[in-house]
């Protein structure tokens, strides 16, 4: 029965998050789900996979083809295939913002700039590839020694009235910083602010080698942070497209390779479940 | 005379109180922690009571570490290199190399026979060439700081950490747990990673037997074995140089102190 495998599915395992997506045979988002990745990747997919199909009240036999993607895609181990993330968040940016030329995506331990062409293909890509500065782990760092939640940083941060400097690259260093930062009396959201610069330096630094053009999606887990929106958006002088859904954007680009996929194999004769 | 040193790191505070610039009457360590005005008077006010000595009696005050501005009293602040370098002279008075390796970073000098500092490197810009990376490790592996060392001498076939960053190398080592490798070899492949950068600093000062270790890693045995290893030579690693710094200040605080006394006199 045809009818009932109409639906794709995409899990992008990252180093935090696990995040999934699931469209329907038109490339409508059908719903999302999102967990701590922990130690566990094959757990982590496996129940973000469940937790999608919960969430949607489907059935794996729903499903005509599953697309994995992120740090830990080669270990998921019910996909029908893999797909670089980096693939799936230029499609995935592409699908809710059409106009998308170039995608930033920062997540807990790669930030990555993208330059994509009107079909929402990877021209060019930067990312950083030794170490965490820039990283979603600069924040998380942070947020720890100051015993914050990651979820408060960023709304923290956009209180700030004169922020302070954050001269260290390195994100361990950045924690002690913090911490002198306020032992020389300088306000939390101040602090908070200039580490949210910092990283906006760093990953238009990125752009810059892939060039920046109009319009930019931001994407992954620290596009939720608005205190990350406003210091980019501060130093590049432009507005960036990001929603609630720009966090999944690995996650759907991936579905809709799952959909792209299933219906190539379908045109060459073959099954794709 | 009654000299103290006090060494304001970026983990933890050590603080001594030397007697003639010659005898260590008293030492003492706190967390240097968030508050610091409260830990340099904490480790101030412990280290009088242990040498049992009053404020008053104090001659002269020398501090060194990245937090030495801080500490208010101080009647001089040294480099982390200076102080470590005597500090390493005064418990092994034939250094010539000092290896000096905190949380933060590791410094790498070549003294001469009077114990001037005549180059050094340190490991800047990132915290891979650090004790840091360790107790990332360590609390990746879910292994407590102090059992560390102890716990990686156990090792048989030690794995290398290839990521270089201490953030990054959380997956690595999350990775080699799932794949079962003995937590044992992923420890001490740890420590070699920390011994190479920090090997790699030293060789850009130049090795020159003695070589003296001081500061935190002083008492990570895995550190020291690893590093004797690969150097393919002795390091020296015994007793107080964990307080080298402290101590190199206070010495140094003396020596200022009898010029001082000297020239007005």
């Amino acid at each position: 029965m045809q009818a009932s495998r109409s639906y794709y599915a995409g899990i992008d395992a990252g180093s935090t998050y696990t995040k999934g997506a699931l469209v329907d045979d038109r490339g409508n988002i059908v719903g999302t789900a999102v967990d701590m990745t922990g130690v566990n990747i094959v757990t982590a997919s496996k129940k973000i996979y469940g937790l999608l199909l919960d969430k949607t009240g489907m059935n794996e036999s729903d499903v005509a083809y599953v697309v994995g993607t992120g740090y830990g895609r080669y270990r998921i181990t019910f996909g029908n295939t893999q797909v670089t993330e980096i693939s799936c968040h230029a499609k995935g940016a592409h699908l809710l913002y059409p106009n998308t030329h170039t995608v930033l995506d920062m997540g807990g331990q790669d930030t990555k700039a993208i330059r994509v062409n009107a079909h929402g293909e990877v021209m060019d890509f930067s990312m950083n590839d030794k170490c965490a500065a820039g990283t979603g782990r600069f924040i998380e760092g942070s947020a720890r020694v100051l015993g914050l939640k990651l979820q408060e940083v960023g709304e923290l941060s956009l209180r700030s009235t004169n922020p302070v400097k954050i001269s260290s690259t390195c994100a361990v260093f950045a924690e002690t910083e913090t911490q002198e930062q306020l032992a020389w009396g300088h306000s939390l959201e101040d602090v908070l602010y200039g580490i949210h610069a910092s990283m906006a330096t760093r990953a238009i630094g990125l752009l810059r080698r892939v060039g920046i053009e109009p319009e930019i999606t931001f994407t992954g887990g620290v596009s939720m942070n608005p205190g990350m929106i406003r210091a980019l958006e501060e130093q590049l002088g432009q507005r960036l497209n990001h929603d609630g859904k720009t966090m999944y954007c690995g996650a759907i680009g991936a579905a809709i390779f799952a959909l792209e996929r299933a219906s190539s194999a379908t045109h060459e004769g073959g099954s794709a479940a | 005379m009654i000299t103290v040193g006090m060494d304001v790191g970026t983990r933890t505070t050590r603080a001594v109180v030397l007697e003639e610039g010659q005898r260590l009457r008293a030492k003492i360590r706190l967390p240097t922690g968030y508050n610091f005005a409260q830990s340099i008077q904490g480790a101030y006010d412990a280290v009088l009571a242990a040498a049992q000595v009053t404020p008053a009696e104090v001659d002269y005050l020398a501090a060194t570490g990245f937090g030495r501005y801080r500490v208010e009293k101080r009647d001089l602040s040294i480099t982390d290199i200076t102080a470590a370098a005597r500090g390493a002279r005064f418990f092994f008075p034939r250094t010539r190399s000092v290896l000096d390796v905190g949380a933060g970073n590791a410094r790498a000098s070549k003294i001469n026979e009077k114990g001037k500092v005549l180059k050094f490197r340190s490991t800047e810009k990132c915290a891979a060439g650090g004790g840091g990376f360790l107790e990332r490790i360590a609390f990746y592996s879910q292994i407590g700081l102090d059992r560390l060392g102890a716990t990686a001498l156990g090792a048989h076939n030690p794995v290398a950490i290839s990521t270089v960053c201490s953030v990054l190398a959380e997956s690595e080592v999350i990775n080699l747990i799932t794949q079962e490798v003995p937590l044992e070899d992923i420890l001490m492949g740890a420590h070699q990673s920390v011994v190479g950068r920090v090997l790699l600093t030293l060789k850009q000062v130049g090795i020159e037997q003695e070589v003296t270790l001081t500061g935190g890693l002083v008492e990570n045995p895995a550190f020291v074995q690893a590093f004797e290893q690969k150097m393919g030579g002795k390091l020296n690693s015994s007793g107080d140089l964990y307080y080298a710094a402290a101590v190199g200040a206070a010495y140094l605080g003396h020596q200022r102190l009898l010029k001082k006394r000297g020239e007005a006199a």
